[in-house]
């Protein structure tokens, strides 16, 4: 049978053989022994026909109950917000996402300068005036983080509160256990950061203090606090976790002494797609450049003098440093970080404003409605579009019957946290009009009885 | 000739101008900023472009047309396996069902996405013949660090905690030992002999009771195989070690030979190499993990199962060495992948690879008469060149990889492996015709002959493309790294 992406010929292979001098490609694998020869074919599923697998995919994917079917007031670190038509058109011209990494730049200025400009808009919304062209996602960031923080300052402590995303805790306590950091969780009063317990764990061998702006909750963290408290030791750092979207209404982490910014820009542009990928982005201070993880993009010139754009000191990374990189990081989400930059352009200076206001606006109008329902908002503090909810059965069972309604109901906040067994983390988007909300609140008051 | 200025999107920004339209307000407005704690609202806007929509997509086409895509040109780059990506796979990935799913969604209501994944693992786990798979890392270098934290988790979980050493052969890729110590491991370097293998002499030399693992691509580099790896398996498992088996070069042997069947503990793959998730421009990638039957208790979490034709997530993995990914990995990526894998079939991935196989012995054959070649032996998909001769004539590597720009070619990686001279790495990959092979052997030996008789047309190049040579130096010296608005 025929396979549509090779174009080799019996005619092509019998001409290529007869110029390298052998008689069948059989020979050019004969250097694997044969012990290590697979001597069947593989067993894998039987192939069909483009028109058959398409329709065997479209099927698999109509098991899936997605969020432009169903109302969704799910969040907790994943957010189902508006994607402006421009993004999809723009990451799917193939000189995007079919190149690989920008090493020639001669041939690869468009994707440069689409990151120089990436990296401009990150450092607009954090702050912060060093910014890399992206990693794996936010929780990979804080993880890159904490190395970062460790290399610079020596020190092996680390202190991260339990309001940061619990997959970006598992993530910490993974990778700290490769380099042999110890990781010190500080709980939560009142939802935010327990800054009396900080500052008693807070001393002079703490690499990093990690927190999330707005944190797991939805709150805002008390920042100012809790760099009064950092700047008190002369090295530890203040990494900041931080949704890019509510920078657009909020004080950049940068005005609190943060001396790292890192989090997902998946709220500009990118789809939820079960989790992945998305994109991380990390911002840091002058003083900590020549250790940040990833690729920087640089503005330079050409042998005209005209302005052209290069990956720049990659002195920092593995391929030139092996064992002594500061990271292992290769690839970024160049792709996605596109789509993000796309979306800010078309956001652009006041939209992301306005979407920010948007989504916290609606989220407090779904509060003040579940309030009136009986519902009760476990926190009273200052929040961006997400908050907590104390139900009188299990979340579980409520969002079963939630989802009958065509609602995805909000995240499980007892699956990670025992302390708040029947809680839930709701998030309300933009995308949610006044209809939506009515009708969710509407519903998970009549089963939440 | 002095080259065109291309405007950053900041530039093109006029006051007033949008391209977005939100939802309206439909609900009572209260005010924000009463509620709000003093001083966590913002007083400086970001500013970020204002333009309107025709400006934005003129901003976004201009700059992919200074860019080069596989659908540009030839893509020769080596260890990178820059095949075409297949369209089918990107109408997939956009399909509402797999694009818009939330990863903490009940998974009685994405049974789809899970039966895929849990159909991936079953065909990667036979590709490989590893005996489980986790799609959960992010990329290559992730799934490297990955694997050695489960050697690690293994070692330690048999008491054995003093196995700090790792074995990387000095041609192996540069996030080996990257991710070696970030894993928290010593990296012991293992040479290579004059055939470019590892020298098996120096293996047993560096081997010993404090060796965890040793980090291998097979073929290596050198794009050559490692005849004696069954003899490696031997020496490191001799010791109680494990060997990583680094899939940058897999597709050279799919349905040829496995890395299971070859001794390894541990393997990682790069889906957007030989599985055909498109690079993006530097990602995303996706970099699955396949392990033995003795480490696969201590894999990331979460695992998909599957029980009587209803899958989920299971949590309950006591030995395991946690989650190194948010959620389950670059999902839209494998999704890529397993539509490439049920395209192909058996059959076709023996062909890629046969064919890979031979596409690259016939470029490297027909080079090998002007350029050097330092191992001689058959290549499997890729091969290094030295530009040594050329250097002789005051041409270096780097010249020649500009002077393909100018035929439309993409450059090969160059001064890399690092035990070659003025090394050129060049992978054609299966998808490529041999009309495309025969036009890059003719202009490879059109610009040695550049070389000789006028070099200054190859030190001076690129001359067609966007921006003429830029200065690196002075971008590392002075690093200006984002666009500052002239008062």
């Amino acid at each position: 049978m025929g396979f549509r992406y090779l174009p080799m010929t019996e005619s092509d292979k019998k001409q290529m053989l007869d110029s390298i001098g052998i008689s069948s490609t059989e020979e050019l694998f004969s250097d694997i022994p044969k012990k290590v020869r697979l001597d069947r074919e593989l067993n894998l599923k039987k192939t069909v026909s483009e028109y058959e697998l398409k329709k065997e995919l479209t099927e698999m994917a109509s098991k899936n109950a997605n969020l432009t079917e169903y109302r969704s007031f799910l969040g907790a670190g994943v957010y189902d917000h508006y994607i402006p038509s421009v993004v999809d058109h723009v990451i799917s011209r193939q000189e995007f996402y079919t190149a690989y990494t920008p090493y020639q730049p001669e041939m690869t200025q468009g994707e440069l300068q689409a990151m120089f400009e990436f990296q401009t808009m990150i450092s607009e919304l954090t702050g912060m005036p060093i910014v890399n062209s992206s990693l794996y996602d936010g929780g990979t960031a804080v993880v890159e983080a904490m190395r970062l923080a460790h290399g610079q300052t020596r020190k092996s402590k680390v202190i991260i509160s339990s309001t940061v995303h619990p997959e970006h805790r598992q993530l910490v306590e993974t990778a700290a256990n490769g380099q042999k950091l110890e990781v010190v969780e500080i709980g939560h009063k009142d939802g935010v950061t327990d800054v009396a317990q900080l500052e008693k764990e807070l001393d002079d061998e703490t690499a990093a203090v990690i927190v999330q702006y707005p944190n797991f909750f939805g709150l805002i963290e008390p920042l100012e606090e809790i760099n009064a408290l950092i700047e008190k030791q002369k090295k530890t750092m203040f990494v900041v976790s931080s949704n890019p979207l509510a920078l657009g209404y909020l004080t950049p982490p940068s005005e609190f002494g943060a001396d790292v910014v890192v989090g997902d820009t998946q709220v500009f542009g990118i789809p939820a797609q079960f989790g992945g990928p998305h994109c991380g982005y990390f911002a840091t201070t002058k003083k900590n450049m020549r250790r940040v993880p990833g690729r920087f993009v640089g503005e330079t010139v050409d042998e005209y003098g005209e302005r052209g754009f290069v990956l720049t000191l990659q002195t920092r990374e593995q391929h030139i440093r092996r064992e002594k990189a500061t990271s292992n990081i290769t690839s970024n989400q160049a792709l996605n970080a596109l789509a993000s930059a796309a979306a800010m352009s078309a956001l652009g200076k006041n939209g992301v404003k306005d979407m920010a206001t948007l989504n916290m606006q609606k989220a407090r109008y779904t509060k003040q409605k579940l309030e009136e329902a009986n519902i009760p908002v476990t926190f009273t503090g200052s929040f961006f579009n997400e908050f907590v909810v104390k139900l009188s059965k299990p979340v579980s069972d409520v969002n079963k019957d939630l989802f009958e309604k065509g609602f995805v109901g909000g995240y499980d906040l007892g699956l990670t946290y025992a302390e708040f067994d029947n809680h839930m983390l709701i998030a309300t988007t933009e995308i949610r009009s006044k209809e939506e909300i009515d009708a969710f609140v509407k519903e998970l008051g009549d089963i939440n009885g | 000739m002095a080259k065109e200025n291309f405007p950053l999107i900041f530039e093109r920004s006029q006051e007033g101008r949008t391209s977005y339209n939100l939802p309206a307000l439909d609900v009572p407005e209260v005010d924000l900023e009463e509620e709000i704690t003093d001083g966590y609202v913002r007083k400086v806007d970001a500013e970020l472009p204002e333009v309107d929509e025709l400006e934005l997509m003129r901003h976004y086409t201009g700059l992919s047309n200074r860019n080069y895509g596989i659908l540009s040109g030839f893509y020769p780059l080596g260890s990178c396996t820059m095949k075409y990506n297949p369209v089918i796979n990107e109408d997939v990935a956009r399909l509402p069902g797999f694009s818009h799913i939330h990863p903490y969604q009940d998974t009685s209501t994405v049974q789809g996405a899970l039966e895929m994944m849990y159909d991936l693992q079953v065909h990667l786990e036979e590709i490989t013949g590893m005996h489980e798979i986790s799609l959960q890392p992010a990329a290559g270098s992730q799934g490297e660090w990955t694997s050695l934290m489960m050697i690690k988790a293994f070692h330690e979980s048999n008491g054995d905690f003093d196995r700090d050493e790792v074995i990387v052969p000095d041609s192996a890729h540069g996030t080996n030992p990257a991710s070696a110590t970030i894993a928290g491991f010593k990296t012991i370097e293992v040479k290579s002999n004059d055939k470019g293998l590892v020298d098996v002499e120096d293996l047993k030399r560096v081997v010993n009771d404090k060796t965890a693992a040793l980090m291998l691509t097979n073929p290596n580099t050198l794009g050559l195989f490692e005849t004696e790896i069954t003899e490696m398996a031997e020496i490191v498992h001799g010791v109680g070690g494990k060997l990583f088996y680094d899939g940058a070069n897999l597709n050279a042997i799919m349905g040829y030979s496995r890395p299971g069947d070859m001794g390894f503990d541990a393997v990682h793959l790069n889906l957007h190499k030989t599985f055909t998730g498109p690079h993006g421009g530097g990602g995303p990638g996706s970099g699955p993990i396949g392990v033995s039957k003795e480490l696969a208790p201590f894999l990331p979490k979460p695992v998909v199962r599957e029980k009587d034709g209803v899958y989920d997530f299971n949590y309950d993995l006591p030995q395991s060495i946690g989650n190194v990914k948010s959620y389950y990995g670059n999902f839209g990526i494998y999704l890529r992948a397993y539509t490439y894998i049920r395209t192909m079939g058996a059959e076709g991935l023996k062909r890629v690879s046969e064919y890979a196989v031979l596409n690259a012995n016939y470029l490297m054959r027909n080079l090998e008469k002007e350029y050097e070649l330092p191992f001689t032996q058959h290549c499997k998909h890729e091969f290094v060149l030295s530009g040594s001769k050329q250097k002789e004539k005051g041409v270096r590597t780097s010249d020649i990889a500009k002077r393909l720009i100018d035929n439309n070619i993409h450059p090969p990686t160059v001064y890399f492996p690092l035990i070659v001279d003025e090394a050129m790495m060049i992978e054609p990959t299966e998808t490529e015709s041999k009309e495309t092979l025969d036009n890059f052997i003719s202009v490879m030996n059109e610009i040695n002959k550049e070389a000789e008789e006028n070099p200054d047309v190859v030190l001076d190049a690129p001359h067609n493309a966007t921006v003429g040579r830029l200065d690196e130096t002075q971008a590392a010296r002075k690093p200006v790294l984002r666009y500052q608005k002239e008062d």
